[in-house]
């Protein structure tokens, strides 16, 4: 009995935090805009008894995920947010790692402030951050004043208001999600497993390639994941500093939702995302299980 | 454990004995009062108040259409007014309760009657125009001394626009206003609801699309205080405040405000009260305060929009009562037009083609 009340707790937030939402958002997404409060239509009405539910159950449909295939804006936007969020979390990574095995490598004492320096920004607010960014890549901000200073260029390069800004706000934010796990990672390397390569007749370089990479593996995967997901749903980073050109799916939600009023639309294309974000995980996890397997 | 346990508690002694007093939750546009005002009604009523603030109406209508907002007293624009009252978000008020509704201006509320049938529900706050602001020195600089600065082909016509583009262009990133403004300039009704007559401002604003620097909402004040921008398509007040913080710091730069010759779109921020709200009798109170000709006129004089109150015209500065761009000349008052709330479904054909102005798809 103990055992179980233990298990169930996980599995009771798991219900009321991630299915329960869910399963609203579903149920909205099936309905029909109306003007009334709250906005959409039918509402169950638990009063009529079984005939309400009935009722309400019949009034629901599919019309909305219909019409997200009738715009080709929808799929435009799912597949410009994959791209941005793919090309993002490769940067992430880029700038990721070195930092990360930089700080495996440095001496144990320096090690707590190293990742005290990693996780300081959060102290600070998200929106603060991204914020000032704005007034760095602006034309007349901090990053064209150094340049145009030093002589390097003589226009103010153009980057707030561009997908590169995009870029630079979703790498700054996430960039520790990525460092943390590949940190953890490497910090459990055995070292004696370098020596041995090299003992072997590994160059470094290579000895890098076929034990510490292989065996950071797990790291990478859950920083990817971690920078991967918010950054495919963002909204904030792309109002704040891309332009009216950025294309990305949390503003088409974002529209639908506050501009058209219209909840269960804005509902599917979150259904949609979801299932866009869930189902390449799922079968990823699936293929690993399996190498595990055949690997015993 | 025990000392912060022991100030929680009192904290929520606080909250609960606050509750108990009276207090009124109100819910308005940023930077629209004279916050002297909201101490002088704590001081005269005894009610507390609570000042929240929004920057969107649609921030505003997704808390009324979800319900349960907690206001008392919000204060929606005209269109956004009217399909709220149809969807039963306001309660109708109580006129044996505000004695100062005898100081509203005919002018105003015979129009804003369009949105909310009677008045029945709503006071007007504030109203105001949508037009353009410019940099004066740069325009002319850009377009020589006969540039068309009250006109809508100053910002519509793509020859004028290539020669501004080089010194910034910001539009509002509002579709309810902007296309109903190049649909004025091409001589359409600019109040149309049939998707074909929207569709003729596409054509009209992809033209010009290239030289628009940014789509924004309220960055253009700034922007043209300091200079960054020489022409915005803004909202009345929001120009004149820009003016103001170019003249304080004495940057050299000059900025004027013109409605459209060929007609520009006046709106109406109007004060009511949620159906759902939890101290309707304080809200009454706030509205009777508001209305007060002295209190309107301070606000005023503060924001520098015109408001729907003829008693408090009186106590109007000059610089408020005697601006033209604030209070427009009964000619000028003539070529305003007014707009109506788009149904769904053309609301949707409306953001839709905003959307692909803007991204371009």
């Amino acid at each position: 009995m103990k055992r179980f009340a233990l298990i169930s707790i996980p599995y009771f937030w798991l219900l009321a935090l991630f299915l329960v939402p869910f399963l609203i958002v579903l149920k909205i997404s099936l309905s029909d805009t109306e003007l009334s409060i709250p906005p959409y239509t039918p509402q169950l009405d638990l009063a009529q008894g079984w005939a309400g539910v009935k009722e309400w159950w019949a009034a629901l449909d599919m019309e909305n995920f219909v019409w997200l295939t009738e715009d080709d804006l929808y799929w435009k936007a799912y597949l410009s947010s994959l791209k941005i969020a793919i090309t993002s979390t490769i940067l992430t990574l880029i700038v990721g790692y070195p930092i990360a095995y930089g700080m495996t490598r440095a001496p144990d004492e320096w090690r707590p402030t190293l990742m005290m320096l990693v996780i300081l920004p959060f102290w600070t607010s998200f929106l603060i951050r991204v914020y000032s960014w704005k007034s760095i890549l602006s034309n007349e901000g901090l990053l064209n004043q150094l340049l145009m200073n030093l002589g390097l260029i003589s226009d103010p390069l153009v980057i707030l208001n561009t997908n590169t800004a995009v870029y630079i706000g979703i790498v700054y934010t996430y960039l520790p999600f990525m460092v943390l796990p590949i940190y953890s990672a490497l910090e459990r390397l055995d070292e004696s497993l370098l020596e041995a390569a090299e003992d072997l007749g590994c160059s470094r370089i290579t000895a890098f390639w076929l034990v510490t990479m292989p065996l950071s593996k797990q790291g990478i995967i859950a920083g990817s994941f971690l920078v991967f997901i918010p950054a495919m749903g963002e909204y904030v980073i792309p109002a704040l500093l891309g332009g009216s050109q950025t294309l990305m799916i949390g503003k088409v939600l974002f529209e639908e939702f506050f501009a058209n009023r219209d909840w269960p639309v804005a509902s599917a294309v979150a259904v949609v995302l979801l299932l866009i974000l869930i189902i390449p995980i799922v079968l990823f996890q699936k293929n690993e299980e399996k190498q595990r397997e055949a690997g015993k | 454990m025990k000392t912060t346990m022991f100030k929680l508690g009192t904290a929520l002694a606080l909250i609960a004995s606050a509750a108990s007093a009276e207090e009124v939750r109100v819910y308005n546009w940023s930077d629209y009062i004279d916050e002297a005002l909201l101490e002088k009604f704590e001081a005269e009523t005894g009610i507390d108040l609570i000042y929240d603030v929004f920057d969107s109406n649609e921030v505003l209508e997704t808390k009324m259409l979800a319900g349960g907002s907690g206001y008392d007293v919000v204060v929606p624009s005209g269109t956004f007014l009217q399909r709220q009252i149809v969807a039963g978000a306001f309660q109708p008020l109580d006129l044996s309760k505000l004695s100062n509704h005898g100081n509203m201006w005919d002018v105003i509320s015979t129009r804003t009657a369009a949105y909310d049938p009677g008045n029945a529900y709503s006071i007007n706050y504030m109203w105001g125009t949508t037009g353009i602001g410019i940099n004066v020195g740069k325009v002319k600089e850009a377009l020589g001394d006969d540039a068309p600065v009250d006109s809508l082909s100053l910002v519509f016509d793509p020859a004028n626009m290539e020669k501004l583009a080089g010194c910034g262009v910001h539009f509002l990133d509002a579709p309810a206003e902007i296309i109903p403004a190049a649909l004025a300039y091409i001589g359409e009704n600019p109040d149309s609801h049939d998707p074909d007559v929207i569709a003729k401002a596409e054509p009209i604003l992809t033209a010009v699309r290239p030289y628009v620097q940014k789509f924004h909402s309220s960055e253009y004040i700034n922007a043209l205080a300091n200079g960054d921008i020489c022409v915005a398509i803004g909202w009345s007040g929001d120009v004149l405040q820009a003016r103001d913080r170019a003249d304080e710091a004495e940057n050299g730069v000059e900025v004027a405000y013109n409605a459209a010759k060929e007609g520009s779109l006046m709106w109406f921020d109007q004060m009511a009260i949620p159906a759902d709200a939890p101290n309707p009798e304080a809200a009454h109170t706030f509205l009777n305060f508001i209305m007060d000709e002295n209190n309107m006129a301070a606000a005023s004089n503060y924001v520098y929009y015109a408001n729907g109150n003829e008693a408090s015209q009186k106590h109007l500065e000059e610089d408020v009562i005697g601006d033209p761009a604030i209070y427009p000349t009964p000619e000028a008052l003539k070529t305003l037009y007014t707009t109506s709330p788009y149904p769904a479904k053309v609301q949707r054909v409306v953001t839709r083609l905003w959307t692909k102005i803007k991204s371009g798809t």
